[in-house]
């Protein structure tokens, strides 16, 4: 099959317009590193002028990404990948699949790797040893009669001609992967207060809730640290309860480990201190415990003991609000109020003229949680591992032909042999294994003859 | 002995060993070529050892963790990445000229994680994943494997000159045929590893924040290096592209993994603010 000329054909099939193409993504793409992206229009009203401002926005630089002349050049990739695909393709398959046994023999001559023997025999005894030796040495020959002997033909990975295929592919599977995602999913935000509920989420760019199809709470949510005072782990144990289905879940998420209902994914992400503190009291005497959930600076009755009690004071260990030490005071109507400092989730034990009262207590937090759902994730992995693999193949595999000719020559008796191959790519790693393959004809009793001076 | 003296010392062994190198090249002195090897060997061993010793160091300190979360660490792990390539390509090419245009980046990449902070921090919860460590171990091969093409590309320059006499110290480098091949399939091996550092980051955003892909200044710069090394390869394969051009492609290309790598951090915010630390 002739390659059309067509033009425009040529044009969108052309390596050239691949290099103008990266080079273009590659140039373009900086300018959204160098100008913050997604920020409010202010912002770059400040930071740039009025004029520049305006100048950006026509040209949608506060969000380039997802502009439509960055779109325009990603298709404009796409359309190069695959014409570019369709028009070497077939002549790639072509060489895959042809019959190697039909090359015809001038060509073989002209093979970049060639060596010539002479041997004792028949093309047929001289084939079969041919053969074996191919064989031993790792080539598993194919052979056919021709007019004045025989011809062997033996291959490795002609697939690897396809390697490179497989990569441009691998993009198109990658972009297929994102657009699935960007349909067909969403990116959303929940702030859950502990103990609450939620049963819809809030996309970014948009102020309408998308709703879940389930409801999903905050059992808690903790911070830790470690020793040195930097935040070890943020944890929040959420339940999902999807009345439709009948189905409770419970489950702690950790930042790294989030929790997938139904292709829907919660992430941690962040969290924010409440107004609010939760307290347990225990009254030693018969064990009567009770939890409560307070606000700051507020007294709160226990109802029928006569106890009263509040959060008069707390110290805040870090920018983010969360409360090292809170200041108690409790009162049980006799005597004056304790107040003491109690530890952020400790507990501490209290003597008063009705009792020895323990007490717990610990700050409320809500749970920020990004929401993903992405149907379009496992197509763009699919695209990756295929990547990688087509990668591999088309850097460090090559497709290698070697061909052995034996035909009668002109003394009775005798066979000239060509051993001679060739490979798409790697020719130093080919010559070496190719020195191997002539190295075992020389040594093989059948072809240990002088050989014919070569041309 | 702990594991920044013994970091310490590696910076001393990667740049002797550098030294040794020059000195190879630069006075032909062939018959010390083993003791650069050994030598070159011994200080990957000695960095090897002195990762293996503060990742022990911070399981002692109770919060263990691969050393592979800072801007330190990761000087250390590029460091040892140099070396391990330059070292197999050594085997694979025989041939010490190299080397002394890849173990200077070693020592430089040493020298310049003694300038950093090397006191062990645990993580923050967002660094807490297993693909951190498939991350960087993948990233930094890749970006080794571009600094010694970029070195390559120096030695292509040097060579690829008229009138160079046959006393003359650029006659002992490569032919510019070799040192192009060799170029060739650094750059090669170096993109293979950048591809997987990226997917790995993304498979790893993804399940961090949700989302595998967010045009953060980092993601976008090691995407804008890979567009020049694909644009490279490309331009190589099929239009015949050789030898000043490629060698300068690869000098381009390494500053551009420079940028992505250094650059970014100090220059542009982003989600990766914890590779400056």
């Amino acid at each position: 099959m002739e390659k059309t000329t067509n033009p425009v054909w040529r044009f969108f099939a052309s390596v050239k317009l691949a290099l103008f193409t990266l080079f273009i993504l590659a140039t373009t793409s900086i300018i959204g590193t160098l100008i913050p992206q997604g920020k409010p229009p202010e912002f770059y009203i400040e930071a740039f002028g009025p004029r520049i401002a305006h100048f950006l926005q026509i040209l949608d630089v506060p969000q380039m990404y997802g502009s439509w002349w960055f779109i325009a050049l990603l298709l404009l990739f796409c359309n190069n990948l695959i014409i570019c695909t369709i028009d070497r393709l077939p002549g790639v398959w072509r060489v895959v699949v042809q019959d190697n046994l039909d090359t015809p023999v001038d060509r073989l001559e002209k093979m970049p790797q060639r060596q010539v023997l002479m041997a004792d025999g028949d093309t047929s005894s001289l084939g079969e040893a041919a053969s074996a030796i191919m064989h031993k040495n790792g080539w598993k020959a194919d052979g056919k009669d021709k007019a004045d002997g025989r011809l062997l033909f033996a291959q490795k990975a002609p697939w690897s001609r396809l390697g490179v295929y497989a990569v441009h592919l691998s993009i198109l599977i990658i972009f297929a992967g994102a657009i699935i995602g960007v349909l067909n999913g969403y990116k959303a935000f929940v702030m859950i207060p502990e103990g609450a509920s939620t049963e819809e989420v809030f996309p970014f760019g948009t102020k309408k809730a998308i709703p879940l199809g389930f409801s999903l709470r905050c059992d808690e949510f903790t911070v830790s640290y470690y020793d040195n005072g930097m935040p070890k782990e943020y944890r929040s144990v959420l339940t999902v309860n999807d009345q439709a289905a009948g189905k409770t879940i419970t489950r702690p998420i950790v930042v790294n480990d989030p929790l997938d209902y139904k292709g829907i994914t919660f992430y941690q992400s962040s969290y924010e201190p409440m107004q609010g503190f939760k307290i347990s009291i225990t009254r030693k005497a018969d064990g009567k415990q009770q939890g409560f959930q307070i606000p700051f600076a507020k007294k709160t009755p226990w109802e029928g003991t006569g106890v009263e009690f509040g959060i008069i004071n707390r110290q805040i260990r870090s920018r983010m609000g969360d409360v090292e030490q809170m200041k108690v005071w409790f009162f049980d109507g006799q005597g004056d109020p304790s107040v003491f400092w109690l530890a952020n989730n400790g507990n501490a034990t209290i003597a008063r003229p009705t009792g020895i009262y323990e007490i717990t207590g610990r700050q409320m937090f809500a749970t920020g949680l990004q929401v993903a759902k992405d149907p379009g994730v496992w197509t763009v992995y699919l695209g990756c591992v295929l990547m990688l693999l087509g990668l591999y193949v088309a850097f460090f595999l090559s497709h290698r032909r070697v061909w052995v000719y034996i035909s009668r020559a002109e003394a009775p008796g005798r066979c000239r042999i060509m051993v001679c191959g060739v490979s798409s790519k790697n020719r130093l790693a080919f010559e070496k294994e190719f020195a191997g393959l002539t190295g075992a004809f020389a040594e093989h009793p059948s072809f240990n003859q002088p050989k014919e001076q070569q041309a | 002995m702990n594991s920044s003296q013994l970091l310490g010392l590696t910076t001393f062994a990667y740049l002797f060993s550098a030294i040794i190198y020059v000195g190879l090249f630069v006075f032909r002195a062939k018959k010390s070529g083993t003791f650069a090897t050994l030598l070159a060997a011994a200080a990957l061993l000695l960095n090897t050892a002195g990762i293996g010793l503060r990742w022990y160091e911070s399981h002692q300190m109770g919060i263990g963790y691969a050393p592979l979360s800072n801007m330190y660490e990761s000087l250390v792990f590029f460091a040892w990445a140099i070396a391990a390539v330059y070292l197999g390509m050594e085997y694979k090419y025989k041939n010490r000229t190299l080397g002394a245009f890849s173990m200077p980046f070693a020592a430089l990449a040493m020298i310049l994680a003694g300038l950093k902070n090397p006191d062990i921090q645990p993580l923050m919860p967002a660094l807490q994943s297993n693909w951190l460590i498939a991350h960087v171990i993948t990233c930094f091969i890749g970006y080794a494997a571009f600094a010694l093409a970029s070195g390559f590309g120096i030695m292509y320059l040097l060579k690829d000159r008229k009138g160079i006499s046959e006393s003359s110290l650029l006659a002992s480098l490569p032919e510019t045929r070799t040192i192009e091949e060799i170029i060739h399939k650094t750059l090669v091996f170096g993109f293979l590893w950048l591809t997987a550092g990226i997917i790995t980051g993304a498979v790893w955003a993804n399940s961090a924040w949700g989302t595998y892909w967010s045009w953060d200044p980092k993601e976008t710069w090691s995407l804008i290096t890979w567009f020049i090394y694909a644009a490279t390869l490309h331009a190589r394969f099929t239009r015949g592209w050789g030898g000043r051009r490629i060698a300068w492609l690869a000098i381009f290309g390494f500053a551009s993994v420079m940028f992505t790598y250094y650059g970014v951090n100090f220059l542009l915010a982003g989600l990766h603010s914890y590779g400056g630390g």
